[in-house]
């Protein structure tokens, strides 16, 4: 059995110089190859901080203690070349004055050593895999020409461009509606799957974790509470927060707020 | 059944974009009773949060009509508008952005009764520190700023700013949406209690199903501008009928339950 593809150990990362208020504190967590793992937490609760710094994006002010392991070397894995991210806001992490075309190209340019004219045609085939529509047209077109669930296709072309081994999406579906929403994850799902990539999903929806996870684990305020398989997580929480979270989801089957059905005659 | 609190017909607005134009709501007519909880929702695009602003008057319709107690409300000019808007409020889904961040708890909240002449100078503090029990937070608060406390803090200061007029019908657009889980049930109990104590109607304007299924009496599915369809929320969202109804519903994450 091979070992895990990254492995965290007693991570602690302070944006603060004090550290009195660490963002991360003391994390052990294996993400295995090929796994989806989801990491689940509310506002404050590092789920992000953690993305981030397994990504190396970290801001250079911020105090990290312990140690990432990516295939158990102590190597800083190369962004965008082992490990492709996609963020929430999709205009923000794609260039708004360049093609989309040229801007996927340029990371298979970068990372995989091709000339300009297979770097293209290696983003018009991305742009196929992530069913954007009249991929030859959007070769050439803007991120503002795009819908947002058109410029987070772009984004996870762009982030999957290089072969990498790990994909992390940091919220990457909260800011799209529920139907586009849900065709991202499907993608996302399909797109790991055949590319054998590990999965770093990233939510503040616990649903949608369950919904697309093998693992999750479950954060707040900066500490891991809870890691295991999603059925056992949702269907047998071991924490109290875990339970509260499962508890305070409002799904289509929960039991209504308001006394009755009725034209506001309470 | 008793007079709507507010009449919308035929209510129309477009927006020209490039070339195009967009029909963001297209002949639009519904009803809210009072005390009554009302949904719009649909994907983006779909002219929900239009529709809302057009109600409150913060964009102005190519056509249509809109009642409010009883008169036409798009008609009114001047003092008569302003102390009609005091019936009629809003909370958003960004506090900071709708609000001043900069300006204290007490500063909201004085702000619209000193502008509608609600209550003195000297009566206000009081009033304040009322608002301030009723949705749930400290009166000591209010000499903090916006940005100094947390985003469940600062949603409930934007629903006793919205209350602080006694208003009939608050339109809330994504009101909870960007709240943590664990705060937004809360923040839906709060605006339930409000509506059984006081007979505010809402007009909740959201992309989450789960929720609107839960907290609203009706709900209008909306697509492309138009009204795909509408009814009692829970019928509606249990057994849509239309083809954007099945696939809002289908989209819908799903957290699979022990029987218990």
């Amino acid at each position: 059995m091979t070992g895990p593809l990254v492995s965290i150990r007693n991570l602690s990362v302070s944006y603060r110089r004090d550290a009195t208020s660490p963002s991360l504190r003391n994390i052990d967590l294996d993400i295995i190859a090929g796994e989806r793992l989801a990491i689940i937490g509310e506002s404050g609760s590092g789920k992000s901080t953690l993305a981030l710094a397994i990504a190396g994006l970290l801001p250079s002010t911020a105090t990290v203690d312990g140690a990432i392991l990516w295939s158990g070397q102590p190597l800083l894995p190369r962004g965008g070349r082992d490990i492709g991210f996609v963020f929430q806001d999709a205009s923000a992490s794609l260039d708004p004055v360049m093609t989309v075309g040229r801007q996927i190209a340029e990371v298979a340019r970068t990372h995989l050593g091709l000339g300009w004219a297979q770097a293209q045609h290696r983003a018009l085939e991305l742009l196929r895999r992530v069913r954007l529509p009249d991929p030859d047209t959007a070769l050439g077109a803007y991120p503002h020409q795009l819908s947002g669930g058109q410029r987070q296709r772009v984004a996870i072309a762009a982030a999957i461009a290089a072969g990498p081994r790990l994909l992390i999406a940091d919220e990457a579906t909260s800011a799209l509606d529920t139907i586009v929403q849900a065709e991202i994850v499907a993608l996302i799902r399909q797109l790991v799957v055949e590319d054998g990539m590990a999965l770093l999903f990233v939510s503040h929806d616990i649903a949608l974790a369950a919904e697309l996870a093998d693992r999750i684990a479950v954060f707040r305020s900066g500490e891991m509470v809870e890691l295991g398989t999603a059925d056992a997580v949702i269907q047998a929480p071991g924490h109290a927060y875990t339970r509260k979270l499962l508890d305070a989801h409002i799904g289509l089957d929960a039991a209504p707020m308001i006394a009755q059905a009725g034209h506001g005659h309470v | 059944m008793s007079e709507p609190l507010l009449a919308v017909s035929g209510l129309t607005k477009r927006f020209r974009r490039g070339g195009t134009t967009v029909t963001a709501a297209d002949d639009i007519s519904l009803f809210i009773a009072p005390g009554e909880t009302l949904a719009l929702a649909g994907p983006s695009g779909s002219g929900k949060s239009t529709i809302a602003r057009l109600i409150l008057r913060l964009i102005e319709p190519d056509a249509g009509r809109v009642d409010f107690e009883g008169g036409d409300f798009l008609a009114l000019r001047g003092a008569t508008l302003r102390t009609r808007r005091a019936r009629l409020q809003m909370v958003f889904q960004d506090p900071l952005a709708a609000l001043n961040p900069r300006a204290t708890v007490a500063r909201v909240l004085d702000d619209p009764m000193r502008i509608h002449g609600l209550a003195s100078r000297g009566e206000r503090p009081d009033r304040i520190a009322a608002l301030l029990e009723r949705v749930g937070l400290s009166p000591g608060l209010a000499g903090r700023h916006l940005h100094e406390i947390s985003g469940g803090q600062r949603q409930r200061v934007a629903i006793a700013r919205a209350i602080a007029t006694k208003p009939s019908l608050i339109v809330l657009d994504e009101a909870v949406s960007a709240l943590d889980v664990s705060v937004r049930g809360q923040i839906l109990e709060l605006l339930l209690d409000l509506q059984r104590t006081e007979r505010i109607a809402y007009l909740f304007v959201s992309h989450d199903l789960g929720v609107v299924r839960a907290f609203a009496h009706r709900v209008i599915l909306l697509e492309d501008g138009r009204i795909a369809e509408q009814g009692d929320a829970r019928a509606v969202i249990d057994n849509p009928q239309s083809t954007i109804g099945k696939a809002l519903v289908a989209a819908v994450p799903r957290l699979p339950r022990t029987q218990d």
